[in-house]
């Protein structure tokens, strides 16, 4: 039987209460939320936090899709479920997150997986984390008084299972601009349904006047953290929607990817997958796009 | 005698979805054989089943093992002090003290030993080094870390190519006179010199080296037990769900120098088993061992890790392999095999054949001359080779003569149903005797593979696949024939550790004429407790739901040897209905008592004795089983009462078989393959509840398609096992069946010498499926690439590599 080494619980009862407790702990803390990566981790002995701080109760405050003027915010605790769910979120930025959470585990894991938890965790293979970065979301972090601080996605990841978040921090949103004429989408492969990608691209296209304005493409399982392939973006914006050019953004989803060679596939495959399902989630992205 | 009676309630022979008519139609249990829900499922859909982790004994104490981190490496020594000092921790057990109860080794059904704890040296990652046990679980685990071993470690093989090597270390220095890593002799079966003519005079040889990869069972629940020596009494109560308890507690017997009548083992619901639940581990051995030493009940269950890592792995067969024809027909075959059994021969098989029936290699085919050769050699790995859902090693067998007849169609650019087709076995042959000695009892397969292209409408699929082409689509049409050799089996082939492999039944009909039959076999999920009641029901006229089916108690149930290799039935099943006809045969008794005639005069029909020629005058076995416990009347030689007792003794194997096809599109960009389709023709013989039968076929094929698309255990070049989770080791799930459903058919050939003419089914789809699918990957990539050859399992990595001409074999 796996079983935990010996740690402390408690709960939080408001996000301010979470984090006095983070502070009061000193570094040796870890907040729970849907569980679904930290349990497991814990119960392989791999993470031994002496202490873990249960968000859960505070479910309320955290769990939230909603719109505040030009923007997009989700609460940290929003689970997996509740984004694939929501018809505000496929309706303003269409089909992205859709595509990705149908894909992202099983339902037993969406129903408890959150985004925060999903953000920190800082799994390079995370099909949620592929998308924010593709959306150029930016995150939400509280420390201790209240204070907040706003942190752009290439900056949020710093490496495998490392973020920006400080020992006395947590994230408590992720914001989104919306664009006019978006459309998206998340093309994965993997070994199996529910599987963690092998490879996975996202891609957000926002299109105006058969014009790309906005571009956002990310790829994850090809490197340290998801991979931001911003060359590609520069070579989608300010140019019309066509194969060809999609073709040439997954050359450089190819090229700028970083892959290792691992149970899922050796590093050749996945900068070759890279490629592929970059320019099928463009295309894709660019018919939904042209539709809306 | 064999039955030609038609199974009541049949539906058509195939359909897809199943429907809701189909399940519809189920509610009222027949008297006898058809479509009857499952009586156990009532308990497992509520959650109520009671597994080995349900079992909680007061004062039981919990237990874990310290495993070796290392795949090869000598043990300097162990201290267990510091988990000793402990507070919850009641005993560690290392080799050492083992070697006081005489238990440190222990010797396996395929006549080799295997150390129960690693003493001299650890030789494979993940061995078991020492057993903790301690007063709760999280305290057993905690204290892992505190016993401290000292390794040094040696250099590891992992490869069984290369560990036949001059310069390979050695792994068994255990073992007197062992001086290379070879494990038995080479064995061999077939006539050579005619095999090397038949060669000699063929027009086409195909030549292929094909890997049946290491992969595991998988059972749901992983093994466990619980122990529970009585100090007081010497009784040793063992929960363990096992396959075979009645073996098992021989075993204990033996091994351990218990006295057999004082060891009772007691298996509540298995969670699965598929040949991982039929082998004696280790860590068995240390929870016996620990309740002796600790004076109070212990309780063992690995967890996924160490289920995949260390306990009951399967395949794991490398075959260098040539096929030939003449005139447009199979004509010989020859293999060249290499059985890796890691680091222990403990390959859980009960021939007298050191590579079990793997020689069943001819298949289906009708050839001029066959041979194969098995070298068995030891590698840095875990221990095991046993028989996942299969005969042993015929899904290997069958995995190989299925590719290869695939291989030959492509080097003789035919067709290849069509050169089965030219090659099969015909029905008049049978019974018929295979060029390396198996003698099949039945078998139309020319009937079964044309019903499979005609559900398949295969020619509109080869169709489909040219226009499909032209787009640059990749789509594969995979086939597979099998015939499987099931029920083991008779004793001149087969036995464990010298016992026969027979069954008994012992069947009790009460006074109010409800019943309570007792059996040897042990399920794991296959629905034994509706099976065999529904065979007392045909063969007594009682309902399948008044009679009880007993089992998993050694002190409850007669001796036989347990649940695999499709044995049931066919075993079992057939010590069923003797045990039944001898009841029925007593009734008659009993009944021309009650009707003042002679026995003789007495005519059966299912559930009543009446007077031929005065069908009105007549006893029903209800009326005849009161009678039994109450008359006063007996005559000699009568006794009261309605109960008889029988042990089947299998006169050969029943050969179930089937045709399958399947469709898949692989993508070009990413090699991911698409099962779309899956038509399955399943003989095996009278099917005694269908929906049963289909369930079973349904789960096979799912597990087929995990062994051909994703699961693998392999090692790095240190010899660590890199697949000792359910992130790395992948279970299909419903979402990797086929798209279309499962298209079942079925044909019915009666088993000639089996008492209800029934065969084994359990196993049949997951040996045929995995090289149908396997056929079917590189028939698509054969037509768009011409790649001729890759081997499973086909994950996409391993497809793209194949598409584009550089796939490596995966161990
Ligand atoms: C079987 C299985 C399959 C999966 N498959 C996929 C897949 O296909 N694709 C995919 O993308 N993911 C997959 N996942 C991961 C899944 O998405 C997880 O649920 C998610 O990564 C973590 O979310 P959680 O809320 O459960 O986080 P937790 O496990 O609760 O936390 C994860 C980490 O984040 C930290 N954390 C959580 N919330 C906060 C916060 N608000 N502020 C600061 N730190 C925080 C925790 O301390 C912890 O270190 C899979 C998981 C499982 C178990």
């Amino acid at each position: 039987m796996q079983t935990p080494a010996p740690c402390e619980y408690s709960r939080a009862t408001s996000v301010d209460d979470a984090i006095a407790q983070l502070q009061a702990l000193g570094g040796n803390a870890r907040i729970l939320a849907g569980g679904y990566s930290l349990i497991p981790m814990m119960k392989l002995r791999l993470a031994n936090p002496g202490h873990v701080i249960d968000i859960n109760p505070i479910e309320p405050e955290l769990n939230y899709i909603r719109q505040e003027g030009n923007e997009i915010r989700i609460g940290a605790l929003t689970r997996h479920v509740n984004m694939l769910e929501s018809d505000l979120l496929d309706r303003t930025f269409p089909h992205i997150f859709r595509d990705a959470e149908a894909v992202l585990a099983d339902p037993v894991v969406r129903n408890r997986g959150t985004m925060g938890g999903s953000l920190c965790q800082s799994d390079p293979a995370e099909d949620l984390s592929g998308v924010v970065v593709a959306l150029k979301g930016r995150a939400v972090l509280r420390g201790p008084g209240g204070a907040e601080r706003v942190v752009e996605m290439d900056e949020f990841h710093i490496g495998p299972y490392m973020t920006a978040v400080g020992p006395t921090e947590m994230l408590i949103e992720v914001r989104f601009d919306v664009h006019p004429g978006f459309g998206g989408a998340h093309e994965k492969v993997e070994r199996r349904a529910g599987d963690f990608a092998i490879v996975a691209a996202s891609a957000g296209l926002s299109i105006q006047g058969g014009v790309i304005r906005e571009a956002g493409v990310a790829c994850s399982a090809v490197g340290p953290t998801t991979m931001h392939i911003k060359r590609a973006e520069q070579a989608l914006v300010g140019k019309a929607p066509s194969e060809q050019l999609f073709q040439q953004a997954g050359q450089i989803a190819s090229a700028d990817c970083s892959p290792n060679s691992d149970g899922r596939g050796p590093a050749d495959y996945k900068r070759a997958v890279a490629g592929v399902l970059t320019q099928r989630a463009l295309s894709r992205a660019a018919a939904t796009a042209l539709r809306s | 005698m064999a039955t030609t009676e038609t199974t009541p309630g049949r539906h058509p022979n195939w359909y897809g979805h199943a429907t809701g008519d189909k399940f519809g139609k189920v509610a009222d249990a027949p008297v006898g054989f058809g479509h009857m829900k499952r009586k156990e499922d009532a308990r497992f859909i509520r959650g109520l089943g009671d597994y080995m982790d349900d079992v909680r004994l007061p004062g039981m104490l919990h237990s874990a093992i310290v495993r070796s981190p290392y795949a090869h490496a000598r043990i300097n020594s162990i201290d267990t002090s510091a988990a000793l000092a402990h507070p919850k921790v009641a005993a560690v057990i290392i080799a050492k003290d083992l070697e006081t109860l005489g238990l440190a080794w222990m010797p396996t059904i395929s006549y080799d030993t295997q150390a129960v704890l690693a003493g001299d040296k650890a030789r494979f990652h993940l061995q078991e080094v020492a057993f903790v046990i301690a007063t709760d679980a999280y305290a057993a685990q905690d204290a892992l870390q505190l016993v401290d071993v000292d390794y040094e470690v040696l250099p590891a093989i992992v490869n069984c190519r290369k560990t036949l090597d001059p310069d390979a270390p050695l792994i068994r220095d255990d073992k007197v006179g062992q001086t290379d890593n070879l494990a038995s002799p080479l064995w061999e079966a077939g006539d050579k010199a005619n095999c090397d003519r038949v060669f000699a005079e063929a027009d086409v040889v195909a030549k292929r080296t094909i890997l049946d990869p290491r992969c595991h069972p998988c059972p749901m629940e992983t093994c466990g037990m619980v122990a529970d020596m009585n100090p007081a009494t010497g009784q040793l109560n063992i929960y363990n769900g096992n396959q075979a308890p009645h073996a098992h507690r021989t075993v204990y017997a033996q091994v351990a120098g218990l006295p057999e009548q004082n060891i009772r083992i007691l298996c509540n619901d298995i969670g699965g088993g598929f040949g991982n639940k039929v082998p004696v581990y280790p860590g068995y051995v240390c929870a016996i061992a620990g309740s002796i030493v600790a004076g109070a009940p212990v309780k063992w269950i690995e967890d996924r890790s160490e289920n995949l890592a260390s306990t009951g792995f399967a395949r794991d067969y490398l075959m260098y392999s040539e096929m030939c024809s003449k005139n447009g027909r199979i004509t010989g075959l020859r293999v060249d095999a290499i059985a890796d059994h890691g680091a222990f021969d403990s390959t859980a098989q009960a021939t007298k054949f050191p590579a079990g029936f793997f020689h069943i290699v001819t298949g289906s085919y009708d050839l001029d001359g066959a041979h194969c050769q098995v070298k068995a050699v030891y590698t840095n790995k875990a221990p095991g080779g046993v028989a996942y859902r299969c005969s042993f090693r015929i899904t290997e067998a069958v995995y190989l003569v299925e590719r290869m007849v695939d291989a030959l169609a492509m080097e003789m650019n035919v067709d290849p149903i069509e050169l089965r087709m030219r090659s099969f076995i015909r029905a008049d042959q049978f019974p018929y005797e295979t060029a390396t000695g198996w003698v099949y009892d039945s078998g139309d397969y020319h009937k079964a593979m044309k019903l499979a292209m005609e559900i398949a409408d295969y020619e509109g699929l080869r169709r489909e696949q040219q226009e499909k082409l032209a787009k640059g689509e990749m789509m594969g049409i995979g086939v597979s024939f099998f015939t499987e050799g099931v029920g083991a089996g008779p004793r001149r082939h087969m036995d464990i550790l010298g016992l026969a492999m027979n069954d008994g039944a012992e069947l009790r009909v009460h006074p109010s004429g409800k019943a309570v039959v007792s059996l040897s076999a042990q399920t794991q999920g296959q629905g034994h407790e509706t099976t065999f009641a529904q065979i007392v029901a045909e063969e007594l006229g009682i309902s399948p739901n008044e009679i009880m089916v007993r089992h998993g108690d050694t002190d409850k149930t007669p001796y036989g040897l347990g649940t695999y290799g499709s044995r049931s039935t066919p075993v079992s099943g057939g010590a069923v209905a003797v045990v039944s006809r001898k009841v029925r045969d007593k009734a008659r008794q009993f009944a021309a008592l009650m009707l003042e005639t002679r026995a003789e005069d007495l005519a059966w029909e299912k559930g009543r004795w009446f007077v031929k020629g005065d069908p009105e005058r007549g006893a029903t076995i209800e009326s005849i089983a009161e009678y039994a416990y109450s008359t006063s009347n007996l005559p000699e030689g009568l006794e009261g009462g309605l109960d008889a007792n029988a042990v089947y003794d299998p006169p050969n194997l029943t050969y179930p078989f089937g045709a399958y096809i399947s469709v898949v599109d692989v993508d070009p960009g990413t090699g991911k393959v698409h099962m779309r389709r899956f038509i399955a023709v399943d003989d095996c013989g009278v099917r005694i509840n269908p929906m049963i039968v289909e369930g079973q076929i349904h789960g096979g094929l799912v597990e087929g398609i995990g062994q051909a698309l994703m699961e693998i255990i392999s090692f790095d070049e240190q010899g660590n096992c890199m697949n000792a989770s359910f992130m790395d080791y992948l279970l299909p799930t419903a979402l990797e069946c086929p798209t279309e459903g499962f298209e079942l058919g079925e044909t019915v050939t009666p088993c000639p010498h089996h008492p209800i003419g029934a065969k084994g089914v359990g196993e049949s789809p997951c040996v045929g499926s995995p090289p149908c699918i396997a056929n079917a990957v590189i028939d698509a990539l054969y037509q768009a690439k011409g790649i001729r050859h890759m081997d499973i399992p086909c994950f996409p990595a391993r497809v793209w590599a194949a598409m584009n001409g550089n796939e490596q074999p995966p161990q």
